[in-house]
């Protein structure tokens, strides 16, 4: 997965407001500052579930603060 | 619970979404030109139902109205929902700033949920399992839904209310909103929007055994009419902005769109008991709420099953209470199909968009009314009358009543607006 | 002078026991009743553990006709109802009914008899069948439950205001704050009110599991509903009903009737924040809680017990423990607090009402119920929860709150009768 398999993941399941600069490089940027909750990123981690088959422990979709570290558990996960 | 002073409850805003009309202009104007909502089912390929005849909303984007991060955990009820919130806000210009956020409340009746979102979990839960079902099911679903979405979207927080009464929920929710008003919380958002036009919700309304099979739309819903043979389902409904008539003065709204007057709600004796049916009691209650007798009223917005045994008892009711030919009487729902929770705040907004421009909207297509209902149905063509006052009826299934009465408010210095 | 409100009469079905009785035997021995889920299949769930009520239709008197019609939720309120006029010793009979209303609350209604419809429509989930004459004639009545509050209204008769009302997990709060209000006001006289829920069903299981609300001490289903402990790890999804009877206070007292409690205030709010999120300061909670205690004349250091929400979350036991710092200030530090769910569970929109029946009991007893399973509490829940043994106390005036999805915040206040 990469980091605009996760847009398009993020924009599925949760939307993507017109503030938020998901057209731009985003992997740093906190998820809390791209206008997303922790019930957006439980939809995310649904969905990437669901298409990819990896599973993302709830404690560590938790600790994920940015889409960089979102797709590091789930590269780390299939890796795995 | 606390009692303040009764001042008037009065309208700031009103917004309608309706089958025939996206926006209240232009659902009055084409209620005016009786221009109907009601058409063929097109939301899912509908062959195989004994109904295929609803009142969509067809002109309705929601990724044109509501931002984008709403749109995967909103239902089509409680999109219309968001957007005739913010419309009806707009329209009494209330914005984050009016009020504190505690003087402002939410008080809607729903009576479907967000059934169309729930139906597609359903079928991700028992096609795919557990796992494959929304986050946004937990709330998406269920009754709450859009006094909560909307108590969100515009800082409301205030006292806030979901009622389900069927079709005559919505205006439970307007009385319920005065007396909350009344109660010191000095504006209320309140009314009802409703929708279920996938195959189950569909399924589930024709279930209720009195919804049209007829497939000509010009003929399908016709209340009072000899011809009548059930009603057409639609979806939609109005938000309405009510408000202490002195704290809306007080920020300079000094024309309100009208009073809520007077409201009642009863309920029907248990079947089998003998013991007469409550509307006529609701009309007469809520007329007396009013500080009105029958003959101040000008209009009777009638519930309008459309089911002949109902329309009888509905035309006795208002005979007992106005005389035979009494008061004119009309049903612009014939227009929409029914609404659920929306019918009864559309027919508000519709009676004071009619005392505001004096004149009654006709009742669709209904033309030949049994003389033995003696009632004054408003045929055809819109009918020019002076209005100071009107009456709403709203009945739902299992005998629900509940009645408005709106009028004219009074301006500061007295004369009605 | 305004009318007061006192309650007359109490139904219950909660688990673990059938009546009221039955129910605060429970509570005061501290016993839980939540265990796993015996009515479906529940091993595809991430959550397992339910607080289940074993409720025998025939054994409450419903009629192979009115069990054919009625959910199961609905059931449990008919059921309720009349073991609450019993209760009330009120001859409805011989009553006005156009001064009689009802109100009756519940979060997702039919959701059972829904789910157990859409699996006949759908072929067992696999494929829809467009073929309505499969479907039962009771459909409509799944879709849109009025006919919940119409049933508990046909067993006493009433016919002035009925409603539902369904706000969430507030709704046993607000229907029956409803109902004190048409007293008040002085639109009826009584009122038979309460709330009910039957949620347990694959299709809520599984909503609150998407959303990792509810617990997952599986294999501890005694021990799984663990309000305010540090181990907690979610709520336990519960069904269950109460209903009252409500009765201006001169008429009660002129048929000598004995109240267990007046309803003396009620407010609620709405976080606006987020539909399930709560804010970590309890600011709108606390502001319903400072309401109501208001309208009763109260000073927070007069409540003597308050029964939380307390659902076992770990976001609500800290909103909800910052909301009574802030509304009741030194006291709270004080005041005995728990949660009953950790007995009975949590069945969202009949809790509130299944709350306000164990205050007035509490009010009635002079003792306060624990709240179970809590032997290490979260640093940052610093209250007295009452843990694990029933407290004897002077219970003059109880709050107790309720937060529910949607943003809802509500609070009630209830003294000991001729407190005022």
């Amino acid at each position: 997965m990469n980091i605009d398999d996760l847009r398009r993941v993020i924009v599925a399941a949760a939307g993507a407001d017109e503030t938020l600069r998901l057209a731009g490089d985003i992997t740093d940027t906190p998820f809390e500052e791209l206008g997303y909750d922790s019930l957006a990123l439980m939809e995310c981690a649904a969905l990437v579930e669901q298409e990819y088959g990896v599973s993302i422990p709830e404690d560590e979709l938790a600790e994920a603060r940015t889409p960089g570290a979102l797709l590091a558990l789930v590269n780390g996960s299939v890796a795995r | 619970m606390g009692v303040t002073a009764m001042g008037s409850t009065v309208v700031t805003g009103m917004a309608v979404v309706a089958p025939n009309g996206v926006g209240t202009e232009r659902y009055w104007k084409a209620v005016l030109a009786g221009e109907s909502g009601i058409g063929a089912l097109t939301r899912f390929d509908a062959t195989g139902y004994p109904s295929g005849l609803a009142g969509q909303v067809e002109d309705f984007d929601p990724a044109a109205h509501l931002p984008s991060r709403l749109l995967p955990q909103t239902d089509t009820s409680t999109r219309l929902a968001l957007a005739s919130a913010d419309w009806a806000l707009l329209d009494a210009r209330v914005d984050r700033s009016t009020l504190r956020d505690y003087d402002k409340g939410t008080v809607l009746a729903n009576a479907l949920g967000g059934f169309e979102f729930t139906h597609r979990e359903f079928r991700k839960l028992w096609a795919k399992g557990p796992g494959f079902v929304s986050v946004y099911e937990s709330f998406a679903w269920f009754y709450a839904v859009n006094t909560g979405q909307i108590s969100i979207r515009n800082e409301l927080r205030g006292p806030g209310a979901a009622l389900v009464g069927e079709q005559a929920g919505g205006l439970d929710a307007l009385g319920h909103a005065r007396r909350t008003v009344r109660a010191g919380t000095p504006l209320v958002v309140a009314g009802g929007v409703d929708s279920a036009l996938d195959p189950w919700g569909w399924a589930a309304q024709l279930a209720g055994g009195r919804v049209s099979t007829a497939t000509d739309p010009a003929l399908a819903y016709l209340p009072f009419d000899k011809r009548a043979a059930g009603h057409v389902p639609g979806e939609g409904g109005a938000i309405l902005v009510l408000e202490d008539q002195a704290s809306a003065l007080a920020r300079g709204i000094s024309r309100p769109h009208g009073e809520i007057a007077g409201y009642a709600a009863t309920f029907d004796p248990r079947p089998g008991s003998g013991r007469p049916p409550g509307l006529r009691r609701a009309a007469e209650l809520a007329i007396t709420d009013a500080g009105l007798t029958p003959a101040e009223v000008d209009v009777v917005f009638a519930d309008g099953a459309g089911v002949p045994e109902l329309d009888a008892a509905e035309a006795e009711a208002i005979r007992g209470v106005f005389g035979p030919g009494g008061v004119p009487v009309t049903v612009p729902k014939a227009l929409t199909g029914r609404l659920y929770s929306g019918g009864g705040p559309v027919d508000v907004v519709t009676a004071l968009l009619a005392i505001r421009d004096g004149v009654i909207p006709a009742s669709g297509a209904s033309a030949d009314v049994p003389s033995e209902y003696g009632i004054d149905l408003v045929r055809g063509e819109p009918r020019a009358a002076p209005l100071g006052a009107a009456l709403v009826l709203a009945r739902g299934r299992w005998g629900f009543n509940a009645a408005v009465v709106v009028r004219a408010a009074t301006t500061d210095k007295g004369d009605r607006t | 002078m305004s009318r007061r409100v006192v309650i007359t009469g109490i139904g219950v079905r909660a688990p673990g026991g059938r009546g009221t009785k039955e129910f605060w035997d429970l509570l005061t021995a501290g016993r839980t009743a939540t265990r796993p889920i015996s009515s479906f299949d529940a091993s595809p769930f991430r959550s397992r553990v339910a607080g289940e009520v074993d409720f025998d239709p025939a054994l409450e008197g419903i009629t192979p006709r009115e069990l054919r019609r009625m959910d199961r939720a609905t059931q449990f309120a008919v059921a309720c109802a009349r073991e609450a006029v019993a209760d009330s010793g009120v001859a409805f009979a011989g009553v006005d009914p156009h001064r009689v209303g009802v109100v009756l609350g519940s979060a997702v209604a039919a959701a059972t008899s829904l789910e157990n419809e859409y699996l006949v429509m759908s072929d067992s989930g696999r494929e829809w069948l467009a073929d309505p004459a499969y479907l039962s004639p009771h459909m409509f009545d799944y879709l849109s439950p009025g006919v919940m509050a119409a049933e508990v209204a046909w067993t006493v008769g009433a016919e002035g205001p009925v409603t539902m009302v369904s706000d969430g997990c507030t709704s046993g709060l607000d229907a029956v704050g409803y109902a004190v209000r048409l007293i008040r006001e002085g639109t009826v006289d009584t009122a038979v009110a309460g709330a009910t829920d039957t949620p347990i069903t694959p299709i809520v299981v599984a909503c609150f599991d998407a959303i990792k609300a509810t617990s997952t001490y599986n294999d501890d289903p005694g021990h799984a509903s663990r309000p305010f402990d540090a181990s907690r790890n979610g709520f336990v999804l519960a069904e269950g009903a109460a209903v009252f009877v409500l009765e201006e206070l001169g008429a009660a007292l002129a048929r000598g009737a004995t109240p267990y409690a007046e309803v003396t205030g009620f407010a609620t709010r709405c976080n606006a924040y987020h539909m399930t999120g709560l804010k970590t300061d309890g600011r709108e909670l606390a502001e319903a809680i400072r309401v109501a205690l208001d309208e009763s004349e109260v000073d927070p250091s007069a409540v003597d017990y308050v029964n939380a929400h307390g659902s076992g979350t770990k976001q609500n036991d800290r909103h909800e423990t910052a909301a009574f710092k802030r509304a009741l200030g030194e006291h709270a530090r004080r005041v005995p607090v728990s949660s009953i769910k950790s007995m009975v569970g949590h069945s969202l929109g009949a809790i509130g009402s299944i709350e306000i029946a164990a205050s007035a009991l509490a009010i009635r007893h002079d003792v306060v119920p624990p709240t179970a399973n809590l032997h290490r509490p979260d640093p940052e829940c610093d209250l007295d929860y009452v843990p694990l043994t029933a407290r004897e106390l002077t219970v003059d005036t109880v709050l107790s709150v309720g937060s529910g999805f949607g943003g809802f915040q509500s609070a009630m206040v209830l003294r000991a009768p001729g407190r005022r």
